[in-house]
C-alpha cells in the first residue's frame, strides 16, 4: 500500500500558489505528519490528497492515478476526517456512523449487508460511543462530536486515513483519546496514517514520518527524528524551536 | 422461554419505514381523499361517494345523477390532483433542504415556481405549442424555465457565498420571484385574453383540473419522484456536509445535476397545471422532520404522503369556506405557512 504525490501545485487565486512543487510519499505502517506554520498547505495538501480541491500534478494510489478512481471505490481506500463537521439536522451518531458504509452499498438498490452492521457497532465500541448511539448529534460536545466521525471512517474502513488538524478544537483529554484510537487503528496491518498537524509535541509523540511545509514548499521530509532537527524548525517557524519547548516543559518539572 | 438467540441480534436494522406503517400512510391518504370527495357544494355521504368510485373504477353503467356527475367530472380530478401536487411539492421540498442542507430551501423560497411560472405564461402568450400534445409546450417550458432559475440562482449565490447560507439563499429566491413576477404582469397587460388570471399564476388553483392533468402528474411523480426516493442516503449524505458527502464516496457533482434537473421538473409539471401553490414545500417537510427525524429515508416517502394529507386539506378549505365563492389554494396554504415559516425562522434563530 503506497499513496504518493508527485509535482503538487494548488492554486486557489491565479499565479499565487498555495502549494507548489510538492512530493509526498507514505506506505502502510507509517504515520505521516504534514507539519508547517499556519498557511504553510498543510491543509490543503490533505484536500488535494481527498480529491477536495483542484490540483496540478499527479497523486497514485498504488500506482494508480486518483483521478481515474471512481468515488465509492475512492472512499474505499481513502478516509477522511475534518477539522470540524457542522452538522443542521439531528441525525443520530449512528446515523452519521452508518453513512460511512455508503462506498461499500453497491447501488440504489442493495440491501444492507450483516457485514455493514457488524463494522458499525464495532466502529461504536471503539470509539466508545455505544451509549451515545441514539443520540442526535447536536446534543453531542465537540469532542464527543469529532469521535463520531471518527467512528464514521473506522466504518467506511479505508487503508489510509487524512485526518485535517482533527484535534485542533479539542480539549487535552479528547486530544489524546483521539490519537490514541488512531493509533490503535494504524496497528493494524495494511494501513497508514497521513494527519496535519498543529501542535510538534503531539507529531513528535505519535507519528513515524514528518514533511515539513513552509510557504507551500516542502522544506524536509522523511522520518520524523530527521526533519525534527534544529536546523529544519528554526528556518521554518523562524524561532528556536526546542529551546521554547524546553521552556514551557520547564514549567511542569 | 429462552432469551433471543445471538444471531438474531444481528436482524438487520431497517432505516426506512415498515410495510405496515407504509400501508396506514396510504390508507389516511385515502381517507382524506374519499372525505375530500364527499364535501363540497353538494354534499355526498362517504358510503355513496364509495359506491359512486367503486361504479367508476369497475366501469358498470352508472345512473347519471347529477351528484355522481359532478364527483366523477369534476370533484375527483380536481381531488386527485391536489394530493399528487401536493405530494410532489413536498417531495421536492424535502429533496432541496437536504441537498442544501437548509431548512428553510424549497421551491417557493428559491424562486423555482415563479421561474416555472414564467416559462408557463412566456409559452402561453407566445402560442408556442407542439402540434398534437396541447400541454407539452406549457409544461415543458415551465420544466425548462424551473431548471434555469434553479441554476441562476444557485449560480448567483454561490458567487456571493459559498456555504449556501439561508440569507444568501432566501434573498436570492425573494428578488427573482419579485423579477419574474414583474415579468409575468407585464406580459398579462400586452397578450389580454390569451392568460389565466395572475392570481393563478401567484397564488395557484386546482379548479378545472382534468383526468389528463391527473395523469401527467401521475407520471411525473412516478418518474421524477422515484428518482428523488431512490436517492435517499446520497440526501442524508448532503445533508451531514457536501465535503462529507464526498469523503464517504457520492459522487457529488452527478447527485447534484440529477436531483437539481428531477426537482425542477415535478415542480415545472406541477406549476404548469396549478399555478404556483407557496409554502407546501417548506413546511410539510419540516413538520414531517419533527415527526420522524432528518433521515431521508422516512423524511421524503412521509413528505409525500403528509404532503398529499395537507394539500388535500387545503383545497377543502378553498371551496368551502367562503362558499359559493373559491378562494385560491395559494392563498389557504400562504395563511398557514406563513405562520409556520415565522415560527420555524424563530426556532432557527435561537439556534434550535
Amino acid at each position: 500500500m503506497q499513496i504518493k504525490a508527485e509535482k503538487l501545485r494548488v492554486c486557489y487565486t491565479e499565479g499565487n500558489p498555495v502549494l507548489s512543487n510538492v512530493n509526498m510519499e507514505a506506505v502502510q505502517g507509517q504515520w505521516l505528519m504534514l507539519l508547517g506554520p499556519n498557511g504553510a498547505g498543510k491543509s490543503t495538501l490533505i484536500k488535494a490528497l481527498s480529491r477536495t480541491i483542484a490540483y496540478e500534478g499527479t497523486i497514485k494510489i498504488n500506482d494508480r492515478d486518483i483521478k481515474t478512481i471512481p468515488p465509492r471505490k475512492l472512499a474505499r481506500v481513502v478516509g477522511v476526517l475534518q477539522q470540524s463537521n457542522p452538522v443542521n439536522y439531528a441525525f443520530t451518531v449512528e446515523e452519521i456512523v452508518r453513512l460511512g458504509r455508503y462506498a461499500h452499498s453497491n447501488g440504489i438498490f442493495s440491501k444492507p449487508l450483516a457485514e455493514d452492521e457488524d463494522m458499525v457497532n464495532q466502529a461504536l465500541e471503539w470509539t466508545g460511543l455505544n451509549d451515545l448511539r441514539s443520540r442526535s448529534i447536536l446534543s453531542l460536545s465537540g469532542g464527543e462530536k469529532q469521535r463520531a466521525f471518527l467512528a464514521q471512517v473506522f466504518a467506511q474502513n479505508p487503508s489510509i486515513l487524512l485526518l485535517d488538524e482533527p484535534s485542533s478544537s479539542l480539549d487535552l483529554k479528547h486530544q489524546q483519546r483521539l490519537f490514541e484510537l488512531v493509533q490503535k487503528w494504524l496497528s493494524m496491518p495494511d494501513r497508514c496514517v497521513i494527519s496535519a498537524v498543529h501542535d510538534l509535541s503531539l507529531a513528535k509523540k505519535y507519528g513515524s514520518h514528518a514533511l515539513l511545509l513552509s510557504k507551500g514548499e516542502a522544506v524536509a521530509g522523511g522520518r520524523i527524528q530527521d526533519v525534527f532537527s534544529d536546523a529544519n524548525l528554526s528556518r521554518v517557524y523562524s524561532m528556536d524551536v526546542r529551546g521554547w519547548m524546553k521552556d514551557m516543559l520547564a514549567q511542569w518539572v | 422461554m429462552l432469551p433471543c438467540p445471538i444471531e438474531y441480534m444481528h436482524v438487520m436494522k431497517r432505516e426506512g419505514f415498515s410495510l405496515t406503517t407504509h400501508i396506514l400512510l396510504i390508507a389516511a391518504v385515502f381517507a382524506a381523499l374519499i372525505v375530500s370527495v364527499s364535501v363540497g357544494s353538494v354534499l355526498l355521504p362517504f358510503d355513496e361517494t364509495l359506491r359512486i368510485v367503486w361504479r367508476m373504477l369497475t366501469g358498470s353503467a352508472q345512473q347519471a345523477s347529477s351528484s355522481s356527475a359532478i364527483l366523477v367530472h369534476v370533484r375527483i380530478p380536481r381531488v386527485l390532483a391536489a394530493a399528487l401536487t401536493g405530494a410532489s411539492l413536498s417531495l421536492c421540498g424535502g429533496a432541496m433542504q437536504g441537498l442544501l442542507r437548509n431548512p428553510l430551501a424549497d421551491g417557493g423560497t428559491l424562486g423555482v415556481s415563479s421561474g416555472a411560472s414564467l416559462g408557463a405564461v412566456l409559452a402561453i402568450a407566445l402560442g408556442i405549442s407542439i402540434p398534437g400534445l396541447p400541454f407539452a409546450a406549457t409544461t415543458g417550458m415551465a420544466m425548462l424555465f424551473a431548471f434555469l432559475s434553479m441554476l441562476l440562482i444557485l449560480g448567483l449565490s454561490y458567487q456571493f457565498d459559498r456555504s449556501f447560507s439561508t440569507q444568501t439563499l432566501i434573498l436570492m429566491g425573494v428578488i427573482f420571484s419579485m423579477f419574474t413576477g414583474s415579468l409575468i404582469s407585464l406580459m398579462m397587460a400586452f397578450s389580454g385574453e390569451k392568460l389565466r388570471s395572475i392570481t393563478f399564476w401567484t397564488m395557484g388553483s386546482l379548479a378545472g383540473s382534468t383526468y389528463e392533468n391527473v395523469m401527467i402528474l401521475l407520471a411525473a411523480i412516478a418518474l421524477f419522484g422515484g428518482v428523488l426516493l431512490l436517492s435517499s442516503r446520497e440526501f442524508n449524505a448532503f445533508a451531514v456536509g457536501e465535503q462529507n458527502a464526498l469523503h464517504v464516496g457520492v459522487a457529488v457533482r452527478r447527485v447534484k445535476i440529477t436531483v437539481m434537473v428531477a426537482v425542477s421538473a415535478l415542480i415545472g409539471v406541477c406549476v404548469s397545471i396549478g399555478g404556483t401553490i407557496g409554502f407546501v414545500g417548506l413546511i410539510v417537510p419540516h413538520m414531517v422532520r419533527l415527526l420522524v427525524g432528518p433521515n431521508h429515508r422516512k423524511l421524503l416517502p412521509a413528505s409525500a404522503y403528509f404532503g398529499a394529507i395537507f394539500l388535500l386539506l387545503c383545497d377543502l378549505i378553498a371551496r368551502t369556506v367562503v362558499s359559493p365563492l373559491e378562494l385560491p389554494i395559494g392563498v389557504v396554504t400562504s395563511l398557514i405557512g406563513a405562520v409556520v415559516f415565522i415560527g420555524i425562522f424563530r426556532r432557527k434563530a435561537k439556534g434550535g
